[in-house]
């Protein structure tokens, strides 16, 4: 929709000309959720378009993704056969509410910064061990966890003026073997429930929930759990108060398709590797 | 900024926070449509340098240097795209609101995405189809016929409104731009109850480009009702285009009429409202309560509404026999409370008007309406204006359901073209339309049935309890079609009814498809199944021991005498073919998941009591074709393809030949509305007494032109007959238009239906389901319907009638839940917290038609727009209690809740 409060737009083509955040801006990067709601705030737009970033960089240790990244441009990446775990992108992708249209302007680091609960590429990149590269705007920089970044439901850690740069998601996770579950409401629906589980070769399994909980959740196991370990320390974890509720889906269902998607992604990791 | 737009080299010089949609409505290309701005719907769908995208959300600025392709674009050198061409040939739409995104996301697929359109059409929402006709049309599926002279009825021929729709041309309410515009944005109450006490303008009015603010102050003092009727005082008179109280969140505060949307919406935020805050109630029982605000406090007797010291704008009681006495002699009674949840109409073109006067001072509205000659009529009542003082015309609607039998946007428009001078538009965002405008009626509706062990009814009783939210607009109405039909359909001695529809401090509920039906149907079909199986007898049979007969009297829970007859009678076929039809082998479920089967019926009357007018006009024109000049409104109901199927197939021509003129109360043709589904059975009926007329006539020139007396039979011993374009008679043809040209007036001949007597329909709904008790999941594996539609005029369109019912009632069952919160807000206003069926959530639904011909309505045909509607969610619940074991007693049956009752009855979800 028209956001008919702005009076400019700055498009910035280099680092430098990104200092000078004030209230009343607002970085734009695809801007589907920008222009999807009433910005009445919002008096300037930052396009970090003109930045020109790169948006995919494979390297040795893994793959950087610019915030910038548009989704369909993350789904049609041609990636290394070795990471096992490039399927998830497309899959994460599909969980997405909205349709392929909207992938072609979308970005990742859209999805993170909006920090919804069911935001699927925060479900993708807190899956894969990602880590987030946040420009300040005296020109500092730090990097931390995705899953450190979502701090809550709509809530990052991002400053006042501070940006998401890029997201880092490390070979060690992209080589591993994963599996991925969703619950939702209807068919093709927004996540209320998305588990991804990956498990290095030694053996052990990363679990990561997200979309039924404020913000992602990881529990590590060290070896391969049994069901009931994976029970359990999921109840430990998250108590029944501590799930996310919404018109989405109810605070109780979400606990037990949690659990019980949690379990099949668990079984089919360990299956694989009595295969 | 300089891009390609459509292949031409084009400047534009977009407002930096601009979206790509306006401006491309702003440069002409209104064939992008605005269904939500919100990046939902898909109906502003575009190609930026070939990739499909949603403009709504797309930055104007960033098209520069950019190839855009709008819909408009497509077709090459006159020749349309083949996907195009294909959802002609499919005719894959309705309203056609939604299809010039679909097209421009069809075109965009490749092969592996045509191959999983759930997934590929995810962004596209459609409410008229129910998708399998745009599932067609994207695979090449041919549905409409040719044409041929004399053979129009019962023939699939195309709307002929596709060609332009498919292009982009289709001229929908908001798709002209009269110069010196003004927009209208509207200030919206915060609080659920509270009274105004003062309204500061003066900052809002410095803002640049504001022309007007209207508050209470300017509203004229009179109160109406926004629900449209033929006889107006049907409704209670509750409401004025601005109150000095407000009394749900999203109610209308003030107005301002600026230059620019910016402005108007600027303007607003500056309006500084002192409230004086009121105690609020949202459900029907804390209103009824002792001590509960009272919302609408007037003196009874002055208004209508039935208790206003109580909150009831309506009540109903009625009872035949000793329902007492029936059920003491019951060996099983079922007693339950269902209730049927608030959902929004969602039309994909919002309610919108566009306001002027014309040359002569004339108040026009053009509108998005079902009722353009009641609204012309309000208007008029309202601001003291003579009738032909007032023009109101209906271009293409993108959608109704009854939401727009209401007068929600031309009022405040009327004003301020009234106050301003100024052409003045309005429409209302996605958000106003999910909290500002209307929704059907929550109801709780207690049924209590009971029957001896053979299966005979002795006795029914229902109390019906409705929110009719702040204002009481179709509240009276709905409560008693609610408790008619639903309880007609059985034969039983003893039956009684009581219902209340109760004011509470939330958006007024208002018409909607069933019109109170689907609430009540639910409760009696749900009850009926329980009885079924307490008796253990089967659904089916249960059924035909009690449903009602020709023959019959019609009794609800009165004997007042009334007009309506078996023109035909379909209820024993519906039920038969859809037995039939559900013992046909179903896919097959997934391991561990129950399976069960579950089926209701609905009966209606084919058109709403106490009188439906519709005069139509048809006149020989000079270049030989005709003109049929309609009332009723076109907004994908399909009735501009039937009218002149009805004309021509009488006048022995070719549709096309027959030029339709609609909507428009200056051109005459009076209709009191397309609501009630009766766009087809009583304006199709004037069209039909019109066109017998004329054809008469036409014989009788044509053998005064050659010379004969009218009044001799064979003179020449050859019949005179109609030729597509000529009168013939034996080896005598004279063309039409030579007729024409010899008349000395205009040869017109004139037909009306008055909505009385009226008929019967029926439908009945079977489902096969599949219930994942891990998971609370649902599967649809079989969908069958069978509807009673009289004759059918156009299989196509009537198919696509009961599709689009029953997704639409699939909505409700499966999803569809629009919620109040504690503070009285909407809490999911938007396409993506309020659910809406997409592709993916709506399975094929066999349809079949039992073959009857009605005595009453126009060529044997009956109505067939809101009835698909009505036996869905409890032919649905029927199968999940098949299933699970579960009655479930609200929709929708999501998977948390399934779930959960799955758990709270087993303990666990998961039994092994």
């Amino acid at each position: 929709m028209d956001l008919n409060t702005v009076t400019a737009v700055s498009r910035p083509r280099d680092r430098a000309a990104l200092s000078g955040w004030t209230e009343g801006d607002a970085f734009l990067a695809g801007g589907t959720w920008l222009f999807s709601e009433p910005q009445p705030d919002v008096r300037r737009l930052i396009d970090l378009s003109a930045l020109d970033w790169p948006a995919l960089t494979i390297g040795q240790d893994g793959l950087e993704i610019a915030a910038t990244c548009t989704i369909a441009q993350l789904c049609h990446a041609d990636l290394p056969p070795a990471w096992a775990a490039a399927p998830l992108i497309e899959a994460c992708a599909r969980c997405l509410m909205a349709s392929f249209k909207v992938w072609n302007m979308a970005t990742v680091g859209g999805n993170l910064c909006l920090a919804l609960p069911a935001g699927a590429m925060i479900s993708l990149v807190c899956g894969l061990d990602g880590t987030c590269l946040l420009w300040a705007p005296d020109g500092t920089e730090r990097r931390i966890r995705a899953l450190d970044f979502i701090t809550g439901a709509s809530r990052t850690d991002l400053r006042p003026g501070e940006i998401l740069r890029a997201i880092h998601l490390p070979a060690t996770a992209l080589t591993r073997r994963a599996a991925m579950r969703q619950a939702s409401l209807s068919a093709l629906g927004r996540s209320a429930v998305l588990v991804i589980g990956t498990r290095p070769p030694e053996g052990g399994l990363s679990l990561t929930v997200t979309a039924a909980v404020p913000r992602p959740l990881r529990l590590e196991f060290s070896q391969d759990p049994d069901a009931a370990e994976c029970a359990a320390a999921l109840a430990a974890a998250l108590p029944a108060d501590a799930y996310f509720e919404d018109v989405h889906g109810a605070r109780d269902w979400r606990r037990a398709m949690t659990l019980h998607l949690s379990e099949q992604v668990r079984a089919e990791l360990a299956a694989g590797d009595a295969a | 900024m300089k891009f390609d737009l459509n292949g031409a080299a084009t400047e534009a010089a977009p407002r930096p926070g601009q979206c790509l949609r306006t401006l491309l409505r702003d440069l002409g290309r209104f064939g992008v449509k605005k269904g939500c701005d919100t990046g939902d719907c898909g109906a502003c769908t575009v190609h930026v340098d070939g990739a499909p995208v949603h403009s709504c959300l797309y930055p104007a600025f960033r098209a520069e240097g950019r190839a855009v392709t709008t819909i408009e674009g497509l077709a090459q050198d006159g020749a349309l795209h083949p996907v195009q061409a294909r959802f002609l040939a499919a005719q894959g739409f309705q309203c056609g609101f939604c299809t010039a995104g679909m097209i421009m996301t069809a075109v965009a697929l490749d092969q592996a995405q045509m191959r999983d359109l759930p997934a590929a059409l995810k962004g596209n929402l459609c409410r008229c189809t129910g998708y399998r006709a745009i599932a067609d049309a994207v695979h090449g599926v041919c549905h409409v016929e040719t044409e041929e002279a004399g053979g129009g009825i019962g023939r699939s021929l195309p709307a002929p409104a596709g060609p332009d729709l498919v292009t982009g041309a289709a001229c929908f309410t908001m798709d002209v731009a009269p110069p010196g515009l003004t927009h209208l944005k509207l200030l919206a109450s915060p609080h659920p109850h509270a009274r105004i006490v003062a309204i500061e303008t003066a900052e809002a009015l410095s803002v640049p480009g504001v022309v007007a603010i209207l508050t209470h102050a300017d509203a004229p003092a009179a109160h109406f009702s926004t629900a449209r009727h033929e006889i107006a005082t049907d409704d209670v008179d509750d409401t004025r285009v601005l109150d000095d109280v407000v009394r749900f969140v999203g109610q209308r505060v003030a107005a301002v009429v600026a230059e620019t949307e910016g402005a108007a919406e600027e303007a607003c935020r500056r309006i500084k409202v002192t409230y004086a805050l009121l105690p609020a109630v949202f459900e029907p029982e804390a209103a009824l309560a002792p001590g509960a605000p009272v919302l609408h406090p007037k003196a009874p007797g002055t208004s209508r509404i039935a208790a206003p010291e109580r909150n009831v704008v309506g009540a109903l009681h009625g009872a035949v026999g000793d329902v007492a006495a029936g059920f003491a002699e019951a060996d099983f009674i079922h007693e339950g409370t269902y209730a049927s949840q608030r959902v929004q109409h969602g039309h994909l073109e919002t309610h919108g008007t566009i306001g002027w006067l014309d040359a002569d001072g004339r108040l026009t509205l053009r509108t998005s309406s079902q009722t353009p000659f009641l609204t012309r009529d309000a208007l008029a009542g309202l601001f003291g204006l003579a009738p032909d003082k007032v023009r109101v015309v209906c271009a293409r609607v993108g959608g109704g359901f009854g939401g727009k039998q209401e007068m929600l946007t031309e009022d405040i428009v009327a004003l301020a073209v009234l106050k301003t001078g100024r052409p003045v538009k309005f429409e209302f965002t996605r958000h106003e339309q999910f909290t500002a405008s209307t929704c059907r009626h929550p109801m709780k509706v207690t049924v209590k049935i009971g029957a001896r062990a053979d299966g005979t009814l002795t006795a029914i009783a229902l109390s019906v309890l409705s929110n009719t939210g702040a204002y009481g607009n179709h509240g009276p109405g709905t409560l008693f079609h609610g408790c008619n039909e639903a309880l007609i359909l059985y034969r039983c001695p003893n039956k009684k009814a009581e219902g209340r529809a109760v004011y509470t401090n939330t958006m007024p509920s208002g018409a909607f498809r069933g019109y109170g039906l689907s609430q009540t149907i639910f409760a009696v079909e749900s009850a009926m199944d329980e009885v079924a199986r307490g008796l253990g007898l089967d659904p089916f049979d249960f059924r035909r021991r009690n449903m009602i007969r020709p023959g019959d009297a019609m009794i609800a829970h009165s004997d007042h005498p009334h007009d309506v007859a078996f023109g035909s009678y379909g209820l024993d076929q519906c039920l038969g073919l859809v037995e039939q039809a559900l013992a046909a082998p179903s896919p097959d479920a997934p391991p561990g998941w129950l399976t069960g089967t579950g089926m209701a019926a609905a009966m209606i009357d084919t058109i709403p009591p106490r009188g439906h007018f519709a005069e139509c006009r048809i006149r020989l024109a000079a270049d030989g074709m005709f003109d049929l000049t309609v009332g009723t409104a076109e907004f994908g109901n399909g009735t501009s393809t039937v009218h002149r199927q009805i004309a021509a197939t009488i006048l022995g021509t070719l549709p096309s030949r027959v030029r339709l003129h609609q909507s428009d109360t200056a051109l005459g043709g009076y209709d009191t509305g397309a609501f009630g589904s009766t766009g087809t059975v009583v304006a199709g009926l004037a069209t039909e007494r019109a066109a017998t007329a004329l054809a008469a006539r036409l014989i009788a020139l044509g053998r005064i032109a050659r010379g004969e007396a009218a009044s001799e039979p064979n003179a020449t011993g050859a019949p005179a007959r109609l030729a597509p374009d000529a009168v013939v008679a034996g080896d005598t043809r004279i063309p039409l238009a030579d007729l024409a040209a010899q008349a000395g007036a205009p040869i017109e001949e004139r037909g009306r239906a008055t909505g009385s007597p009226r008929s019967v329909a029926f439908n009945v709904q079977g489902f096969r389901v599949a219930v994942d008790p891990a998971t609370g999941a649902l599967r649809i594996l079989r969908s069958v319907h069978a509807a009673d539609a009289g004759r059918v005029m156009n299989p196509l369109q009537c198919r696509g009638q009961i599709e689009g019912g029953i997704a639409q009632a699939l909505g409700v069952a499966l999803m569809e839940d629009l919620q109040i919160g504690p503070d009285g807000h909407v809490v999911n206003p938007t396409f993506r917290s309020y659910l809406m069926p997409r592709f993916a959530d709506i399975p094929p639904t066999e349809i079949l038609f039992a073959k009857t011909y009605d005595a009453l309505g126009p060529a044997g045909a009956k109505s067939m727009s809101e009835s698909p509607y009505n036996p869905v969610t409890p032919a649905l619940a029927n199968a999940i209690r098949d299933a699970t074991g579960l009655r479930l007693h609200a929709p929708p049956f999501t998977p948390d809740r399934l779930h959960a009752a799955l758990v709270a009855r087993d303990g666990s979800g998961r039994p092994v």
